[in-house]
């Protein structure tokens, strides 16, 4: 079977990484800057798997980084949205520009 | 050109598309709907790499799970249908432009980079494989941090409960 | 170690201990007990300072003729190098003992005598605890083996001073005067210790004896170095001995550093017995007569200028007291100029032969503790009873106050040397030497013994004649028994202290001299007192015009006298317009301003950096990631360039 050359997989990885950072800096709803998160994180586990069917075919490295990295994002998500909750009681938003309390 | 490739690619298109559309567009339960197609896609490039079990978990979790948990979380404190407000234009054109660079430095290590195969004898990523190896305590057994991440899952199960829970009024 | 080694510990230890226990218990002795534990205490210590004296001067301090110096007690306490320490210890020697004898008795009566006058007071038992702590720092003084624990026990005499005169706190004029004598015998001591590492410095030694025997020996190296070395026609060790006394000076009240003990005079009166009249003053004199071998063998020229400071300080002073009509500040500046007489006694005295001046000075200051704490203790009870300093409002009070009528009037006998009572034998000793040394200071010597004379008895009469008697006047001595037995003791001194053969105890070498005493040599100062006595009865023993008249006929005169010449006022001068607008002026400018603003510019700069880096933090977590991602690029990049 002709392969998708390595690279092309890793621009569409850092493609999508760049994207979700923009969402990132950009949205001002906590809620969407987490789905730029899940953008993120998703680009990163591309790369994981990539490498390594592309280089370390003789290895499960890159699978199990993925499979953290899964886990890990959902216990993220679930502590982010439980704060996002908690914000949202508090505060009656959950827009960026008005959760600044914490500074100088 | 085969036809796996030919469908990497249009799902590699997809995904971006959908993936812009999540990031751009200004209705959030939309945006929420791309990210889930977005996924979805990312599943399809799995598959299409041969990572079935890494697909599964992809799907059953992310699109089953987060999701999920993102639009509840958009159903608790948002009205449906508004339109989110609008960026900040002093805040944007940073915004904009370190993405652009991180991009193009990226771009120009990936293309710059010689990536060199090692090892011969390729494993086939099966959950048979995986799950032996997952829950090995021999060397490069993964047992401890299995352990490891099932008892952050436990944390931040309570964490998040403990959180969101509403506080007694005083 | 000898009982009379333990003795003399105890004599300088029991001080202190009371002090400690009635100052940490204080709150919760009852002042009755506290003034009983006080006076018990120094009682003790005077019971032990008396066996002292008698053991020195009759069993073991006499060897081969002359009285030598004992040590009792002497350890180091602090090294600087070989020959340079400072040790604490205890010193016998007749002029130490002679001052144990007189500082305990004094303390004792005036301890006893505070236990009425001070009754009622607040702070009753902080008093005795202060007056312990200066009969500590006193007796700790007098028995200095080294010149550093003189100091040191010289500036706690002089903190205790500052705190019994500032005893009535809330009177703004006695915090003002304790302030005025802290900081004018403090700005001397400066000299005292300018002139005490001078001398540590030529003599490489810090010991007394050892600094007086190097300093006096004909062929020793150290005086042959520091004497050789001259400034401004003085030499070196002129100059050191010079500064050690403005030490003296300031503490006994010598022009023009007197201005201080009059204003002292705020405080307590038995205070002013004990400090300002009986120890504290005469530790200058004591200063000077324990250097004396150097001031007398090698360095006279610095006696003689002693000897005129003190002349003129006589003179000055009995001259203002004949004008005061605060009771105590006659007594003030009577003492001052009594004080003046020891000063010159000692300028005019030389060594060996000639040391009678020494001994004279001595006696005198022996003989004037007793009836000068007498006066200042009848003066208290004059004012117990009629609740007034001023002259005004007294007179006429002999048979209000029989006792101290009596009292008072044996001590001004004293003073104005009438025999024969103790102050005749000294003021005979000290006009005696001053004959036979400078006839100029002789001269000024007997005119203020007459000005002595008579102004204590213009004081005397004002007391207790002047005005008629007034009927309703009750009894008011009957229910104050330890005040009248403390005047009634000190009496018996005033009247017999001179009668001791002081000359076979105390002399500058030790060697017992006799006291000369010609009839015909007395009949001119005993006249001229007599005189003075019967002028003041002539102007004061009943109110008539004749003192206002004088006072017109010479108001010039008469004004600035009672303006005490205006010293205060020049000293206000020199300090505010000319120190003030000259040196603290333009240094609280460059304080303010050069050296604030060196610190406040880099608190602004700090400041100014600080504002402008503060928006950093500006809580938008979207702004922390944007540096953070360009952070990230930045090293990721220099690590590309650096390795790819």
């Amino acid at each position: 079977m002709e392969q998708v050359p390595l690279t092309h997989v890793l621009i569409l990885s850092s493609t999508l990484f760049f994207l979700g950072i923009y969402g990132f800096f950009s949205r001002r709803n906590l809620i969407t800057m987490l789905m730029s998160i899940e953008l993120i994180l998703n680009s990163i586990n591309i790369n994981f798997v990539a490498f390594n069917k592309y280089l370390y075919p003789h290895q499960l490295e890159g699978v199990f980084f993925t499979l953290f990295i899964i886990t890990v994002a959902a216990a993220e998500v679930s502590l982010s949205i439980a704060i996002i909750i908690n914000l949202f009681r508090r505060f009656n938003t959950i827009d960026i520009e008005d959760t600044n309390t914490l500074k100088f | 050109m085969s036809a796996s490739t030919i469908i990497f690619y249009i799902l590699a298109a997809l995904t971006l598309t959908f993936g812009a559309l999540t990031v751009f567009s200004r209705k959030i339960f939309r945006a929420a709907v791309f990210l889930l197609l977005s996924l979805i896609c990312i599943a399809g490039i799995y598959i299409l790499m041969e990572m079935d079990f890494v697909a599964a978990l992809q799907i059953v979790i992310y699109v089953g799970g987060i999701v999920v948990l993102i639009i509840f979380s958009i159903f608790l404190t948002q009205k449906a249908g508004e339109r989110l407000p609008s960026r900040l234009p002093k805040r944007l054109l940073w915004a904009i432009l370190l993405p652009v660079a991180g991009l193009a430095f990226s771009s120009w290590v990936i293309f710059n980079h010689p990536f060199a195969q090692t090892g011969t004898a390729p494993i086939e990523p099966t959950v048979h494989n995986i799950g032996l190896q997952l829950l090995n305590y021999d060397q490069y057994g993964y047992v401890l941090p299995f352990e490891a991440v099932s008892i952050l899952l436990l944390a931040s199960l309570v964490g998040s409960i403990i959180i969101a829970m509403k506080k007694k009024q005083q | 170690m000898s009982s009379y080694d333990l003795s003399s510990i105890l004599i300088v230890l029991l001080p202190i201990v009371s002090f400690v226990t009635l100052s940490v218990f204080g709150k919760r002795i009852k002042p009755s007990i506290s003034g009983v534990l006080g006076t018990m205490s120094l009682a003790i210590t005077l019971v032990l300072a008396l066996y002292v004296a008698y053991g020195y001067f009759f069993d073991f301090g006499m060897q081969a003729g002359a009285h030598v110096k004992h040590i009792a007690l002497q350890f180091q306490w602090l090294k600087f190098n070989e020959n340079l320490s400072i040790d604490l210890g205890i010193v016998l020697d007749p002029i130490s003992v002679m001052m144990l004898v007189v500082i305990t008795a004094v303390s004792t009566m005036v301890h006893l005598y505070s236990i009425n006058y001070m009754h009622g007071e607040e702070r009753f038992t902080m008093y005795y605890a202060y007056l312990s702590l200066f009969t500590f720092s006193m007796l700790g003084l007098v028995v200095a083996v080294n010149i550093f624990q003189m100091y040191i026990f010289w500036e706690l005499v002089g903190v205790s001073s500052f705190l019994l005169i500032g005893y009535y706190y809330t009177k703004p004029s006695a915090i003002a005067a304790a302030k005025k004598a802290f900081i004018v015998t403090r700005f001397a001591d400066l000299g005292f210790l300018i002139g005490i590492l001078m001398l540590s410095y030529g003599a490489k030694t810090l010991d007394f004896f050892t600094l007086i025997e190097r300093l006096t020996q004909p062929n020793s190296v150290y005086l042959a170095s520091f004497a050789g070395s001259s400034f401004l026609g003085l030499s070196a060790l002129s100059w050191a001995l010079l500064l050690v006394f403005t030490g003296g000076a300031g503490k006994s009240a010598m022009f023009p550093l007197h201005i201080w003990l009059p204003d002292a005079m705020e405080g307590p009166t038995p205070v002013s017995a004990l400090i300002h009249a009986a120890t504290m003053v005469v530790a200058g004199v004591f200063l000077v007569g324990r250097l004396f071998p150097i001031f007398a063998i090698s360095a006279p020229d610095a006696l003689h200028i002693v000897g005129y400071i003190g002349g003129f300080t006589a003179l000055f002073a009995a001259i203002i007291a004949c004008t005061q009509t605060d009771i105590k500040r006659v007594l003030a500046y009577s003492t001052i100029s009594q004080i003046a007489f020891m000063m010159f006694a000692l300028g005019v005295s030389g060594w060996g032969e000639e040391s009678e001046g020494f001994t004279a000075s001595m006696f005198h200051l022996f003989t004037h503790a007793f009836f000068k704490a007498l006066l200042f203790l009848g003066a208290g009870a004059v004012i117990h009873a009629v609740h007034s300093n001023e002259m005004e409002d007294m007179g006429g009070l002999r048979k209000a106050l029989p006792i101290t009528h009596i009292t008072f009037l044996l001590a001004c006998l004293a003073i104005a040397g009438v025999p024969p009572f103790a102050g005749f034998f000294s003021k005979e000793a000290i006009l005696s030497a001053a004959f036979h040394g400078n006839s100029l200071i002789f001269y000024v010597g007997l005119f203020t013994s007459c000005l002595t004379a008579f102004y204590m008895f213009r004081l005397y009469f004002r007391i207790f004649w002047y005005n008629p008697v007034k009927e309703d006047h009750h009894n008011h001595e009957g229910h104050t028994w330890p005040m009248n037995i403390a005047l009634i003791i000190l009496a018996f001194g005033a009247v017999f202290a001179g009668l001791i053969p002081f000359g076979h105890f105390v002399s500058a070498d030790g060697k017992p001299i006799e006291l000369p005493f010609h009839l015909t040599f007395s009949i001119a100062p005993v006249l001229l007192g007599i005189a003075g006595i019967l002028l003041a009865y002539v102007m004061y023993g009943e109110k008539n015009e004749m003192p206002d008249k004088l006072t017109a006929s010479i108001s010039g005169l008469y004004r600035a006298a009672y303006r005490k010449f205006y010293i205060d006022e020049v000293y206000l001068f020199v300090t505010k317009k000319v120190l003030f607008n000259l040196v603290g002026r333009p240094a609280a400018w460059f304080d303010r301003n050069v050296v604030d603003g060196m610190i406040n510019g880099y608190a602004s700069i700090t400041t100014m950096s600080s504002e402008s880096i503060k928006p950093m933090q500006s809580g938008r977590l979207q702004s922390y990631t944007m540096f953070f991602l360009g952070g990230v690029l930045l090293v990721a990049a220099l690590l590309v360039i650096k390795f790819m």
